[in-house]
């Protein structure tokens, strides 16, 4: 890549950052350059994100439809998935999908929800006033 | 000569295990560029492992393993690397208090996530991301984080949160420093064997996952991907996207890296085969980077089903160059004088 050809596509997803790339100047001589954003990457990255979005909003709708716990829903906001949840909590991925249920979720212990709060970085108590009710 | 800096320079890296361990050396007297220490360390390589899920996609690797640059580079340069980590979060804070207090820099690795000062599209759940620790602030850190462009503070609770993240590579709080970095450095003989461990990994694995087979082996899923299953497939090729560039330090970034420690490199040594790799690499990455826009074109394409194979052949393509690069630069690595 030539120094002229360091991308500045001002990609939002840098969120105003510049990002280092090594790039070489016209004699060939390799030199340190900032780039604002690719927009290919940043393409790539809004997809990812949107996909995440969207697999939350869905879980989202599925809670206020009293179809599942507020849990699913929690796990796509903190940009996790099953496997990165059970890794983080501790707990098999077949009892995180058993408190998917909203009648399983309510019934859970202080104990259990702890867990979740600390992977997902929330008080408890919000996850405990979830068992109460769709909001 | 090179003389002690009592202060703290900062300065923004591609990567940030190779920037962490390029500041650690050059605060210690030894100036080392970040191209450098990737390079000495043999960081380059390819790996394409379909059993690491992220997000249900595969992992792709273009470069080794974390702590990989940090443990080579130590003991190639015979540096005395000092690494810790905690089973109690409380005692891993107060060793690094005491670390900084007694004016050194730690290395600590943590979770992307629980940064406070990455923006949020950057925030995802990755747990080996190195950076430097210099000093303390009342409740706040002052930080070098490699991949930005100044140095940041970061609030002690928010730091231990993501030091001790959990999950997949959790920190365990890792903290590391180096002493005794030894100034005198047989260079002819440190790139040599350098150069000939990355293309051992590059191309003498016999794993069909790691290395130019590794590519070829990506080439082959991507051919072999389903044109009916449109919205897996978009995914997919960003996946890889993602990988190369906003993992990857963005513009195939290690390749370029790399070639640019070939360059210095060449001319440390005076090497003129070095020099021409160098330009034989930048090539090829550049071939990654037009690999990366075609993943995309195919992926932005709503329309007609998208044919894969030239994307594919790209790959083969890529592959092939960088496997004759390897045997041109493993032959010098062998060649004496």
């Amino acid at each position: 890549m030539k120094l002229d050809e360091v991308p500045q596509d001002h990609s939002s997803t840098y969120g105003g950052h510049s990002k280092l790339v090594y790039a070489v100047d016209a004699s060939g001589h390799y030199q340190r350059a900032q780039s604002d954003g690719w927009e290919p990457e940043a393409y790539a990255t809004q997809l990812a994100v949107a996909e995440l979005q969207e697999q939350e909003a869905a879980a989202e709708a599925a809670w206020q439809r009293g179809e599942l716990s507020p849990l699913k829903c929690l796990m796509y906001r903190y940009r996790l998935d099953e496997p990165a949840l059970a890794q983080i909590t501790g707990l098999w991925q077949w009892r995180i999908r058993r408190h998917f249920r909203p009648a399983i979720y309510r019934n859970l212990s202080a104990a259990i929800l702890a867990r979740y709060a600390d992977a997902f970085g929330l008080p408890v108590a919000q996850l405990i006033a979830y068992q109460k009710a769709p909001a | 000569m090179t003389r002690f800096e009592p202060h703290f320079q900062h300065r923004q890296s591609a990567h940030c295990e190779s920037g962490v361990m390029a500041s650690l050396l050059s605060h210690a007297g030894l100036p080392m560029s970040e191209p450098m220490a990737f390079g000495l360390a043999s960081g380059l390589a390819f790996a394409y492992l379909p059993i690491v899920k992220l997000s249900g996609m595969p992992l792709i690797a273009y470069r080794m393993p974390p702590k990989h640059l940090i443990k080579t580079l130590s003991k190639r340069l015979g540096a005395r690397l000092h690494s810790r980590t905690f089973g109690n979060p409380e005692q891993g804070r107060r060793e690094l208090d005491a670390l900084l207090d007694s004016g050194r820099l730690a290395g600590l690795q943590s979770s992307v996530f629980w940064l406070p000062y990455f923006p949020p599209e950057m925030r995802f759940h990755f747990n080996a991301h190195n950076l430097l620790a210099y000093g303390r602030d009342g409740d706040e850190y002052l930080i070098s984080d490699p991949v930005f462009e100044e140095p940041v503070r970061c609030a002690s609770a928010d730091l231990q949160k993501a030091r001790f993240a959990k999950g997949a590579l959790a920190a365990k709080g890792l903290m590391y420093w180096l002493d005794e970095v030894p100034l005198e450095q047989d260079w002819d003989q440190l790139i040599r064997q350098s150069v000939l461990s990355t293309t051992r990994i590059l191309d003498g694995m016999p794993l069909p996952w790691i290395g130019i087979r590794g590519i070829q082996h990506l080439a082959k899923q991507i051919e072999q991907l389903d044109p009916a299953q449109a919205k897996y497939n978009r995914l997919y090729l960003t996946h890889i996207v993602r990988m190369q560039e906003e993992i990857g330090t963005g513009g195939a970034g290690f390749r370029f890296m790399y070639a640019s420690f070939l360059q210095e490199a060449g001319e440390l040594i005076g090497a003129a085969p070095l020099q021409q790799a160098s330009a034989q690499l930048t090539a090829i990455g550049d071939d990654w980077r037009q690999f990366a826009s075609a993943c995309v074109r195919a992926s932005r394409n709503k329309g007609e089903a998208p044919d894969f194979r030239p994307i594919a052949e790209m790959l083969r393509g890529i592959a092939g160059q960088e496997r004759v690069l390897m045997k041109e630069l493993g032959a010098w690595a062998k060649r004496k004088g």
